[in-house]
């Protein structure tokens, strides 16, 4: 197979390295100047604050410490797939949605919810067969994720509302409702702070070291229903067609607005079983404050991973290690485990301004940075899809 | 108006060899143009001769590769919009530069506001200013109307106004009847004339023949970005001019041979249809298309034809009427269902209808089949049976393409459209709508396609051609229909139709008056 | 009067609306200072909005500038106070520090602003990705300078205090409770009003405001009129760079004197949807910012001061944070009511390329 070449001449088969670096090659870049640029932070900010020493070798040791504590020993490694986990399912949440024309910002509500709905299954279920507990709380979690996505999706094919200000008051709404439920019916009685009960039953079982649980299997399991789903079907080119053009869509017999409303309620799912795996898998139970950095992670990976399975698995795994090392970087070296967003922030920066970098680097053939459609923005203020 | 025994003064503006080349077409091939005071000076050719950019060129939106803009005898470097208001050439572009939100006055300010103070407008002296300026040019103008909602003919005013208000010395009016109700092009001229008394000096491009004969002093005819002929209006004819602006005769590539027209395919009964601002663009439309004939509709792009066409593939809602294929009724069916039963569409704009571009060519050529066997078992795609046809229809169209897998993007013009013909000819069609489908494309390709066309048409598919080419639609069509202000305003036997009368049909449609009938104010 | 207003009152069903009636025209008056509080952030988002999207640029990034000037503005302080102190050389409280931090904020608004405008305008990235970049590194970067900040427990520069009114303005029959309102405020929230009115009046009848609508509506008309599109764009963005920033610093300078993290609590997003809500227009989204902040207000009253009767029993009787999401509901339901039927300015979020000169 001959890669397609961006000059539009009839190209000769392009050494496989060439095919890679053309693919990876403004990623990597990023990635190495945001840890440039995280240095820079590190340093600047002991000069920000009043009475700080300037070291110089921080930099050096924070990076070492997240290195340890995500690959520095098996534990450490258990640690990182099971911080992947999640962001390889949100990614793949906002990625699906980014192939259809839309920006899943609502990840973070989904996720809420899906753990809400796997937590309420899995108390009430707490002391069934675990099979049975399992797959309903998963179940539970997958819809109620489901429906968080499709409320944004039909009022962007009704009314064209745009899912962006929409999924983002969905965000906060969910959090009022993780609260209420938590503090109300799910509440466990005798006890001073509110909290559920333990899952029992419903949790996943421990497959890997101690605490790598079963949702990483289904995460795996997940990327090749998504991947299958897109590429092999033809819900998955109608969903693909759509975003790159609606016009061509709508003559070749698609309908957007209904796969607005599918892909974004699957999308949700997606995402809801993020937060139902998390749940069942780490937490076993929830606290009203409930509430993580994976919906926010979920967009970069999807961004990282230029909306693309494998991608999208490269780059959680990257996000997962940084998130899984962080503590140890904490700890260590005193660096706010927030750096992390100021990297990834760092990177999607790099990748959003690619023509610079291209420019300064001098890259030719490189594929671009970022592989949204048109359509995200397009649509913005009201633009009701075509039926 | 300037008579040939003025006292000769220098031109207000001389544009000297001008060349300008893009990649692949040489727009402008060392135009000379002169332009005296007081003048109306009628540049007229074909769409695509050259005219608009030699303009933009003038107007400083372009840069000329070769040659010199002399005003007033001075040469001039004109660096930009800004830079040419200010050596008094305004420009009334084709497509309106005007802000539909905006009022009158906010439109005509614009750029050249008139200020109370550092910060305000002083919009009732602008007011009166514009009143003014109306009515010493014969009309009543209320400033603040919004401009989106004025007819086509006030908007017109508008922006000759809005030139008028700058103290424009030269005017130049890029097409400006295009789109024009006969009553409204009078009142335009009368304007014009008065202009000219006044000493403005005005370019008047245009491929309209009876009104360049009427309104102008001197007429410059361009062809393919040369010019090939400079005329006084009492020398020449409609014919002349023709004749000077499409060439000598008409290069036949394809004898279509005799048709064999058989049963009504389509039937068409008053058929309406509204364009994307709301307004009526297909008037009552009736025609008839039978299998194995091809109707061409000649005319002007922008008089309904897109807009039928896309009704007719389902991809714009009917107001009214009724479409009928083979007796069923698809009025108001979907595309898919329209395709199912037979229908193949070529759209004028292939990168919006035809295809999409980041997606391999594949992909693309089993656009409307994915869905079926064998390209579909169910809900999952076989990509075997898609490779396999994709490679036939490659070989079979003769489309220039490294792999089936490369995106249809980086094909060239010609592919692209090859590859839409590719997909869309290749089943049992009852009808073959065919939108503007060779624009742009090389001599190669267009031969090309029109051998398809002509192929189907003896297979037995009925085909509506509709092309602003009038050359390709005299060369295929066996029967023209020509379509002016959404209606249908004539049909001919294509063996026997007169170039010259459908051009005139397709300016005019129909209601063409001798010069020496024109209505209006002498100066 | 009084037996028919009960009598109304003991409707069943139509009466509990009668009764939510009454509870708004009691409680209204006496709220209105903090609905005014509460629409403040939104207001100067929304006229952040109104500013870039009259021009054309989408904006998404205005919760990050806002948590941006949030911060800056009170660490500013903090840094300020051992250098300037915090004796009150002024009005509202303000003192050397405090007024210095505010112009710290502002400009760190300008900076992230300009940011996304070269994002956006120059390398034509999609704006809404650009914006949710920016909104990434903002909160990341605040939080994590927070994070270390925090554990040095530092003492800010304070707050902008309230002006209180004189009795005689509020007691005035009939609008002495809108007066109160506006008056009745720190000087952020007093100034909204204001820059609301002043923009409103420049808009529609500048040059400047002229000149903007244009580039946003029909930016290639414009420029075959000699205005530069990607100067005034650039302009527009970092101008409005300059609210949001306000709007943010209104939060750790105002409304309390400290930073939390997260503390602009979407209140950026809910600016976007007045801004739509009100058509693009200063009025029309201040308006917006009042509706949707009154929910909030509203339901802060109902919670400390239920009503009585069978409407109070109905209402307490829901958990407290349908209160804490009843603005996110009411923003989703009234955009989504309305968006369509407003109308953006017509190159809204569409990059701009200049004719070539070539």
């Amino acid at each position: 197979m001959t890669a397609p070449s961006s000059s539009g001449s009839p190209g000769r088969a392009t050494p496989l390295l060439a095919q890679i670096w053309a693919v990876i090659a403004l990623p990597l870049i990023s990635i190495l100047l945001a840890l440039l640029v995280g240095a820079f932070v590190i340093l600047a900010s002991q000069l920000v604050l009043p009475g700080g020493n300037l070291d110089l070798l921080l930099p050096l040791t924070a990076y070492a410490a997240l290195f340890q504590g995500a690959f520095g020993n098996f534990d450490a490694l258990v640690d990182t797939l099971i911080s992947t986990t999640p962001l390889v399912l949100g990614g793949l949440s906002v990625g699906l949605a980014f192939k259809a024309g839309l920006f899943n910002i609502g990840a973070q509500g989904q996720f809420l919810l899906g753990a809400l709905g796997a937590v309420a299954a899995g108390v009430a279920l707490a002391g069934a067969p675990p099979l049975v507990a399992i797959t309903v709380a998963l179940a539970a979690g997958i819809l109620a994720g489901a429906f968080w996505g499709f409320i944004p999706g039909l009022l962007k094919a009704v009314s064209g509302a745009h899912e962006v200000v929409v999924t983002i008051m969905l965000n906060y709404i969910a959090i009022a409702v993780i609260a209420a439920v938590v503090g109300g019916p799910l509440r466990q009685q005798g006890r001073p702070e509110a909290i559920t009960p333990d899952v029992g039953n419903a949790a996943l079982p421990v497959i890997i070291g101690n605490d790598g649980h079963a949702g990483i299997a289904l995460a795996i399991v997940a990327v090749a229903v998504v991947a299958f789903l897109l590429f092999r079907t033809t819900l998955g080119f109608e969903i693909r067609i759509v975003g790159a053009n609606p016009d061509a869509a709508r003559y070749a017999g698609m309908r957007p607005r209904a796969l607005t409303i599918l892909t974004m309620s699957i999308a949700g799912a997606l995402a809801g079983l993020a937060g139902a795996v998390v749940v069942l898998g780490v937490t076993h139970l929830m606290t009203p404050s409930f509430g993580t950095t994976v919906g926010f992670d979920s967009i970069a990976v999807a961004l990282l991973g230029r909306t693309n399975p494998v991608g999208i698995v490269a780059a959680a795994f990257l996000f997962g290690a940084l998130r899984a090392g962080a503590s140890l970087m904490q700890i260590k070296a005193g660096i706010p485990v927030e750096l992390i967003d100021v990297l990834q922030a760092t990177i999607l920066l790099f990748l959003v301004a690619n023509p610079v970098l291209r420019r300064a680097f001098r890259l030719r053939g490189v594929k671009a940075g970022l592989e949204t459609t048109e359509t995200i923005t397009k649509t913005y203020a009201g633009e009701v899809a075509p039926r | 108006m300037t008579t040939p025994d003025a006292p000769v003064r220098a031109p207000a503006l001389e544009m000297r060899g001008i060349t300008k080349r893009y990649p692949g077409v040489t727009a402008n091939d060392h135009i000379d143009l002169d332009v005296r005071p007081g003048e109306i000076h009628a540049l007229l050719g074909e769409n695509g001769a050259g005219k608009t950019t030699l303009m933009n060129i003038l107007y400083g939106l372009a840069r000329p590769d070769e040659g010199a803009i002399l005003l007033d005898g001075q040469e001039v470097n004109i660096s930009g919009p800004s830079d040419a208001i200010a050596r008094g050439i305004n420009m009334v572009h084709q497509h309106f530069m005007l802000v539909p939100v905006f009022s009158i006055a906010e439109n005509i300010l614009l750029g050249e506001e008139t200020m109370a103070g550092p910060i305000f407008l002083d919009r009732r002296e602008a007011r009166r200013g514009i009143v003014e300026l109306g009515r010493r040019f014969g009309f009543e103008i209320d400033p603040d109307l919004r401009v989106g909602s004025l007819s086509v003919g006030w908007q017109q005013r508008v922006e000759i106004l809005k030139a008028l208000y700058r103290d424009a010395k030269i005017l130049v009016l890029d097409e400006p009847t295009a789109v024009l109700t006969p009553q409204e092009t009078e009142e335009i001229f009368a304007v014009l004339r008065r202009l000219a008394a006044e000493g403005h000096s005005i370019v008047f491009i245009s491929h309209k023949l009876y009104e360049v004969l009427e309104i102008a002093d001197r007429i410059t005819v361009i062809r393919r970005g040369k010019v090939v002929g400079q005329r006084l209006p009492a020398e020449t004819d409609e014919d002349d001019l023709a004749e000077l602006m499409v060439g000598r005769g008409v290069q036949l590539t394809v004898d279509r041979g005799e048709s064999h027209p058989a049963d009504v395919a389509v039937r068409l009964e008053g058929l309406e249809v509204k364009d994307d601002r709301g307004s009526i663009a297909v008037r009552g439309v009736d025609l008839e298309v039978r299998s194995g004939e091809i109707l061409g509709i000649a005319g002007v792009a922008g008089n309904g034809q897109d807009e039928l066409v896309e009704a007719i593939v389902g991809l714009r809602h009917a107001a009214g009427g009724r479409i009928g294929l083979q007796g069923a009724d698809i009025t108001h069916a979907s595309p898919r269902r329209i395709n199912e039963a037979g229908v193949a569409y070529v759209p004028a704009d292939r990168h919006r209808f035809g295809l999409v571009l980041s997606f391999p060519v594949a992909d693309n050529l089993v656009l409307t089949d994915y869905y079926r066997r064998p390209y579909a078992r169910g809900f999952i795609r076989n990509d075997e049976a898609i490779e396999a046809t994709a490679e036939e229809r490659i070989r079979e169209y003769d489309v220039r393409t490294p792999s089936a897998d490369v995106r249809a993007g980086t094909l060239s013009g010609g592919n692209q459209q090859k590859l839409v013909v590719a997909r869309e000819l290749s089943r049992d069609l009852k009808l073959l709508v065919l939108d503007q489908p060779t624009r742009g494309l090389d001599v190669g390709s267009i031969e090309f396609i029109h051998r398809q066309a002509i192929a189907k048409r003896d297979a037995g598919t009925a085909i509506l051609l509709v092309s602003a080419e009038l050359d390709e639609i005299l060369e295929l069509s066996d029967r023209i229909a020509v379509m002016y202000r959404g209606r249908i305003v004539a049909v001919r036997d294509g063996r026997t139709a007169d170039k010259n009368e459908i051009g005139l049909l397709m300016a005019t449609g129909g209601e063409a008056r001798s010069p020496a009938a024109a209505i209006g104010p002498a100066v | 009067m009084d037996g028919l207003i009960n009598a109304l009152y003991s409707i069943p069903v139509a009466g509990v609306l009668f009764q939510l009636a009454g509870y708004l025209v009691n409680v209204v008056p006496d709220i209105s200072p903090l609905i005014l509080q509460a629409a403040t952030p939104i207001a100067l988002a929304a006229l952040c909005g109104v500013m870039c999207e009259r021009a054309g640029v989408v904006n998404i990034g205005i919760e990050g500038i806002m948590i941006t000037a949030a911060f800056v503005g009170w660490y500013s302080g903090v840094l300020l106070v051992p250098v300037l102190g915090t004796t009150a050389i002024g009005p509202f409280g303000m003192s050397l520090a405090l007024v210095v931090a505010l112009g710290v904020a502002l400009a760190s608004g300008v900076v992230i602003s300009a940011l996304h405008a070269w994002l956006s305008i120059s390398v034509r990235a999609d704006q809404i990705i650009s914006g949710t970049i920016i909104n990434i590194a903002a909160f990341g970067l605040t939080g994590y300078l927070n994070n270390l900040i925090a554990k040095t427990s530092p003492n800010g520069a304070g707050a902008f205090t309230q002006f209180r009114p004189p009795r005689e303005v509020t007691d005035i029959p009939v609008i002495g409770w809108i007066l109160n309102m506006f008056l009745n405020q720190g000087p952020i929230a007093m100034s909204v009003i204001v820059l609301v009115v002043i923009f409103q009046i420049l808009l529609f009848r500048s040059r400047w405001g002229l000149r903007s609508r244009a580039v946003g509506e029909h930016p290639r008309a414009a420029e075959t009129v000699g205005i530069n599109v990607i100067r005034v764009r650039y302009r527009n963005v970092l101008i409005g760079g300059v609210f949001a920033a306000l709007g943010g610093a209104y939060l750790s300078m105002e409304a309390t004197n400290s930073f939390q993290q997260g503390m602009t609590t979407g209140r950026g997003f809910i600016g976007l949807a007045a801004m739509i809500v009100g058509r693009w227009s200063p009025v029309g989204a201040f308006g917006a910012a009042l509706l949707f902040s009154s929910s909030t207000a509203l339901g802060n009253s109902i919670k400390f001061s239920p009503p009585s009767g069978d409407l109070g029993t109905i209402l307490t009787s829901l958990p407290d944070q349908v209160y804490d999401a009843l603005p996110y509901l009411v923003t989703i339901v009234i955009l989504a009511g309305v968006v369509g039927r407003s109308i953006p300015p017509a190159a809204d979020g569409q990059p701009y390329e200049r004719e070539a000169a070539t």
